[in-house]
């Protein structure tokens, strides 16, 4: 949590853009440790402590946080859309498999309507693509400090938990695209590639430098435009979350008694499990009245009196905000998703198609 | 914001998940859907039939009905016709019959008078002859003569 002074609010934002990155330092880097500063003698790969580590690393790094959050979301799809598959039967559907039928057909129905060359792998690469962007957009309405905080109090240093934030989760995903993409490009056109690289859109041979020059800028264009325009937008999105996180925070700081309070007693450090503790009392209210053993007058002020407790009214307003934001945010991240399939849908079927 | 490692990462578990979609969720999935699809199809055809088997079997129905309805007001019309026809006959058997009673009845009237005739005749050329015996008998006298024929005529 930050405090009101810029520096910890920079520090935050930045413990926040963080990867948890495993890689190699290189020899003669300067670590500096809780011991001292310690001059490395060979390349070493280890875990990075910290921004400046971490960019030492250079190319020969991975993003822990990312590889596992992302292969654990696509184990999650495969998983599930698998015991579906298994489940399937020509009789009547139900529950969750009436679910992933409508996710199917959906995808179904995209492909077949912007794909018409014959190619087994599109639809479920379509599939692949959206539910695994939407899973990995969707980690991204998670409070933005709970994991991270509760990663902290494990001992990990840094987590970030929604790897379409990271550039090379989806520029990974736009070049696989793109490796399908030259794939077929060559499999179904063979020379038509080149003659379509150089012949267009001037046919003549005096303009082959030209047209090459422009047909491979817009064939580059196709995955750079693919992984920077998801990236951009769950990077924005996650960014937001985190600055109204931090007016939530800012709220604890003005806040009524019990904000400062926490901050004297427990330190900046510990807000957030704070936090945690007063969602779960209002849960808890808000259950009971459920239950019917409180009435809703009493619910209502137990649940603000909660709120003054944990940090007045600025702190609900934030909150809100939060709330509001990840309402907009999942039309973002489904819409996302959506994206990145149909263009790959479209992408692949230009590859199929003789003329252009 | 570093590109590294991970983006290699990133394309090899992209290529597994596709892979793993493409041979053990889509297919599978995709398949009883429109398995399921085929069904529903064939079993909406089989009702569609059904309804209009039903809708055949309704007109055959009906038809028959009138048929039989037809048929019956037939063999009505046929009884009422029949009885009709049972009664006129009775009726001019009956007036046959009774015409020829009463020719009968006329003639055995006739001869009953016929043979009252014959027997009056008889009586009266028997009486008129006794008649003119008690005359020739009593000589005239006006008065008793007088008195006779009256009498006769009287016996007439």
């Amino acid at each position: 949590m930050a405090g009101e002074n810029p520096a910890s609010t920079t520090e935050y934002i930045q413990h926040h853009l963080q990867n948890l990155v495993y890689g190699k330092l290189p020899e003669g880097f300067e670590r500096h440790t809780e011991a001292g500063a310690e001059v490395l003698t060979a390349d070493t790969w280890t875990m990075a402590h910290g921004a400046a580590e971490a960019a030492a690393m250079g190319f020969w790094a991975i993003h822990v946080d990312s590889m596992a959050w992302s292969i654990g979301l696509g184990i999650i799809f495969c998983w599930l859309f698998r015991r579906a598959a298994v489940r399937a039967t020509t009789g009547v559907p139900t529950g969750f498999l009436n679910f992933v039928e409508l996710v199917v057909g959906f995808i179904d129905g995209s492909v077949k309507d912007s794909f018409h060359g014959k190619n087994k792998m599109v639809a479920p690469l379509a599939l692949t693509i959206f539910v695994w962007i939407f899973l990995m957009n969707l980690m991204d309405l998670l409070p933005v400090d709970l994991i991270p905080k509760l990663m902290v109090l494990a001992g990990v240093e840094y987590q970030k938990i929604v790897p379409s934030t990271d550039p090379n989760i989806t520029m990974g995903m736009a070049l696989g695209v793109f490796v399908l993409m030259l794939y077929y490009n060559i499999k179904i056109k063979g020379t038509g590639f080149i003659k379509e690289l150089t012949m267009h859109p001037f046919n003549h041979w005096a303009f082959i430098p030209i047209n090459l020059f422009m047909e491979l800028v817009g064939l580059l264009a196709k995955p750079f435009s693919l992984g920077l325009r998801l990236f951009g937008n769950m990077y924005a999105g996650e960014m937001i979350f985190i600055l109204i996180a931090m007016m939530f925070a800012a709220g604890a700081g003005t806040g009524v008694l019990f904000g400062g309070l926490n901050a004297q007693l427990f330190g900046t450090e510990t807000s957030g499990i704070f936090w945690l503790a007063i969602f779960i009392l209002v849960c808890g209210v808000c259950w009971m009245n459920l239950q019917g053993k409180i009435s809703t007058g009493r619910t209502v002020l137990l649940t603000l009196g909660l709120l003054t407790v944990a940090g007045g009214v600025f702190a609900l307003g934030g909150g809100l905000m939060q709330w509001g934001w990840a309402i907009f945010h999942i039309l973002v991240i489904t819409l996302q998703a959506f994206i990145f399939m149909v263009l790959t849908i479209v992408y692949l079927s230009m590859a199929h198609e003789e003329d252009h | 914001m570093n590109i590294n490692l991970t983006l290699f990462g990133q394309m090899v578990t992209f290529a597994i998940f596709v892979w793993f979609c493409m041979k053990f969720v889509w297919p599978v999935i995709l398949q009883a859907m429109e398995e399921r699809e085929q069904k529903i199809a064939d079993g909406l055809d089989a009702a569609d039939r059904a309804m209009r088997d039903l809708e055949v079997a309704k007109g055959k129905a009906t038809d028959q009905m009138k048929e039989a309805k037809q048929e019956a007001a037939g063999i009505v019309d046929q009884a009422n016709k029949r009885a009709n026809q049972i009664i006129d006959e009775a009726k001019q058997q009956a007036t046959a019959e009774g015409d020829r009673l009463k020719v009968a009845a006329e003639a055995e009237i006739e001869q009953e008078i016929n043979r009252a005739k014959e027997e009056l005749r008889a009586s009266v050329a028997g009486l008129a002859l006794a008649g003119a015996e008690k005359v020739l008998e009593a000589s005239i006298d006006e008065k008793a003569n007088r008195a006779l024929v009256d009498k006769l005529a009287s016996q007439l």
